[in-house]
């Protein structure tokens, strides 16, 4: 069993098994990602009370639980790293960082564009959003580490080791926040909460959440087979593809 | 006592060596010899287990040293090129303050003793900062003298000595051996050793 | 076990005091960046009031952070890291000894000097004993915060500002929960639930932090 784990997780297999699955996943989050934004920008209802403007939750929810969950997987997958000593964990890790960021920032930009219509601002200190920067700060923490430390392996585990204290503490983290914000609420009640949403209004979300994460799945496994070929420059895999085409 | 599978070392994307397996038996010293970045440190601090070997295993008593830490620690002593000497702390109170971290208490009689030997007798109370490079690498020789350990892994041990300094290290080498121990070490100078000596060679293409 | 972490943090503490000088550094920080504020905005007592926690508490913090440099530099430097990770003590004793004795020079003089600066931004007394409480518990988890920061960065070179990058947003439950605390302290109203939170974060860093810490030190240790 253990023998066949590292068979699998070897950079050479797993590049050569990848490619047909970027096709795959590529081809999904496009067609998903089509049909749920028509849905949801044509063909689910106006809002009661915000209007068409609502309709950008169909990016910035997605993308809010996308950047949520890429640091669990980078967490997870480091922690496989460090633990078992699987070096394509840590290559999914590395890979995993800047799309998750970007998937915080992209949280972040929608956040604050529907702010505008919706309070009047471009930036509130409401509670997701202070968390979504915070969480930011963590992806951009990480990276800052790993290119800080030149010799590859260490770069990974304390990265690594780094991702996994910012998991335990992201549950803290957004409790508090949560709480800080109940104490300074102001004039922004943030009613879009815990709406109780329209079934027409869900699916379309749940199409794109769903689009997100084929997504993410492809571009992994772009950013992963690159990484394996820096990373394994030098061995021979690599020399025979280099040649081969 | 110590042995060590199939070691393998990559720095800064170049393979140092391997597949590389020794063992290290009581009252046997080694020598470990290769030119200038051949992975002579790199693989000591395999051996100690501060350092990861890309493959292979380093056992002590025949267990792996990562999961058994606690007695091979407790019976081995390292020294690295860094002198370790706080020049803030007076002689004493950096042998002291050494072997505490090994829960070694000993009394003062015997720390002067072994003070005495490495020719520190005087300087007991001086601090660190105001010796000299060569003085501070003898307070690490006492420290090793007292550390009870049984294997002695030294990287460099003649660095900043003097001619008496050497003549000193070689004789502890040559009485730790006599006693049972053993010692691992790496050394650019000819150590002239009057006894048996096993060697590994670095920096080249097949191990032994 | 326990006596190496008791010889352990006597030699810290001894050096530290032999380099006495030092030592003040940290805590001149944290009453002149509180200073800066009243100077930059106004001095006037109801605005220093509504400030005050958060300006107190951020200072602490940023001085908390300049000082976590000493933890682990020094050591590695001169090949005393290597030492302690070769002791058949285990690692997590040694690194607590080491953030004890990094609390009781920095953490613990912050919350002395505290009342000071209670004074100086127009706090009630009833906020300043919250305030020292507050800092109190939340001191020290900085400190073990902040040293598994210090053990993955202390062999990148000038890793000061990477260090911060790490670890405020790690900082930032301390800082909502101590500096309300303060502030809702000065309307007379309860606490316990903040003293709480940090209390209980307390006990978490307590027990995970060294663990992460030493995890660290071997990492960097193994380059």
């Amino acid at each position: 069993m253990w023998n066949w784990i590292q068979r699998f997780s070897s950079p050479k297999h797993f590049y050569s098994m990848s490619a047909p699955l970027i096709k795959w996943f590529s081809a999904g989050a496009l067609l998903i990602g089509l049909y749920g934004l028509y849905l949801g920008l044509f063909v689910a209802p106006t809002d009661y009370q915000q209007g068409e403007s609502y309709r950008i939750i169909y990016i910035h929810v997605p993308a809010a639980w996308m950047s949520l969950f890429v640091y669990m997987v980078m967490a997870v997958s480091s922690g496989i790293g460090i633990i078992w000593q699987i070096r394509l964990a840590d290559m999914v890790a590395a890979a995993s960082a800047p799309i998750g960021a970007s998937f915080a920032f992209l949280a972040l930009v929608t956040g604050s564009l529907w702010g505008k219509p919706m309070w009047g601002a471009y930036w509130v200190w409401d509670a997701r959003l202070t968390s979504e920067l915070i969480l930011l700060f963590l992806y951009l923490g990480y990276m800052a580490l790993q290119s800080a430390i030149e010799d590859q392996r260490s770069a990974d585990k304390a990265s690594g080791l780094l991702a996994i204290v910012g998991v335990v503490n992201i549950p803290i983290i957004h409790y508090s926040v949560e709480w800080w914000n109940t104490l300074h609420q102001g004039a922004t009640v943030t009613k879009f909460d815990k709406p109780s949403m329209h079934i027409d209004m869900l699916i379309p979300l749940l199409l794109m959440a769903v689009a997100f994460k084929l997504f993410y799945a492809a571009v992994v496994l772009v950013r992963t087979r690159n990484e394996a070929l820096y990373r394994d420059r030098n061995r021979r895999w690599v020399r025979e593809l280099v040649e081969r085409l | 006592m110590l042995e060590a599978r199939s070691l393998e070392c990559v720095r800064d994307d170049r393979l140092l060596f391997n597949d590389l397996s020794f063992s290290v038996a009581e009252s046997e010293v080694l020598q470990i010899e290769g030119p200038n970045g051949s992975g002579k440190t790199s693989l000591l601090r395999i051996i100690c287990g501060l350092r990861q070997a890309e493959a292979g295993q380093v056992l002590w008593q025949g267990e792996s040293i990562l999961s058994n830490r606690e007695d091979y620690y407790a019976s081995m002593v390292y020294i690295g090129h860094l002198p370790c000497i706080k020049g803030d702390l007076t002689v004493l109170e950096n042998v002291r303050s050494l072997l505490d971290t090994r829960s070694l208490t000993l009394a003062s009689a015997e720390t002067e003793a072994a003070l005495t030997k490495v020719g520190l007798a005087s300087y007991e109370d001086v601090p660190g900062k105001a010796l000299s490079s060569g003085q501070r690498r003898r307070i690490l020789l006492a420290f090793i003298e007292l550390s009870r350990a049984k294997l002695w892994i030294l990287d460099e041990p003649l660095t900043a000595l003097d001619v008496q300094g050497v003549a000193l290290m070689e004789s502890m080498i040559m009485e730790h051996k006599q006693a049972g121990g053993s010692v691992i070490f790496t050394t650019h100078h000819g150590m002239q050793l009057e006894c048996e000596m096993s060697s590994v060679q670095l920096g080249r293409k097949a191990r032994s | 076990m326990l006596t190496a972490y008791y010889h352990l943090l006597l030699r810290d503490l001894r050096l530290a005091l032999r380099s006495r000088h030092e030592l003040a550094n940290p805590l001149i920080f944290f009453v002149l960046v509180v200073t800066l504020f009243p100077l930059a905005v106004t001095p006037t007592p109801e605005a220093l009031q509504t400030m005050a926690p958060g300006v107190i508490w951020v200072s602490a913090l940023l001085a908390v952070l300049l000082s976590l440099d000493r933890l682990f530099k020094l050591d590695y430097e001169d090949g005393s890291l290597d030492q302690l990770m070769l002791s058949p003590n285990p690692l997590m004793i040694l690194v607590l000894a080491k953030v004890t004795a990094h609390w009781l020079l920095t953490g613990l003089p912050l919350v002395i000097i505290a009342p000071l600066l209670g004074m100086f931004m127009s706090l009630p007394a009833d906020a300043v004993s919250v305030l020292i409480y507050s800092l109190l518990l939340g001191t020290p988890v900085l400190s073990l915060v902040g040293a598994i920061g210090v053990s993955l960065t202390v062999a990148v070179n000038r890793g000061g500002v990477l260090l911060s990058l790490i670890i405020l947003p790690l900082y930032i439950p301390i800082l909502i929960f101590g500096a309300n605390a303060v502030d809702v302290a000065s309307d007379g109203l309860p606490v316990t639930g903040q003293l709480l939170f940090l209390g209980a974060v307390l006990a978490l860093a307590l027990s995970l932090a060294p663990l992460a810490t030493s995890v660290a030190l071997r990492i960097t240790a193994s380059r």
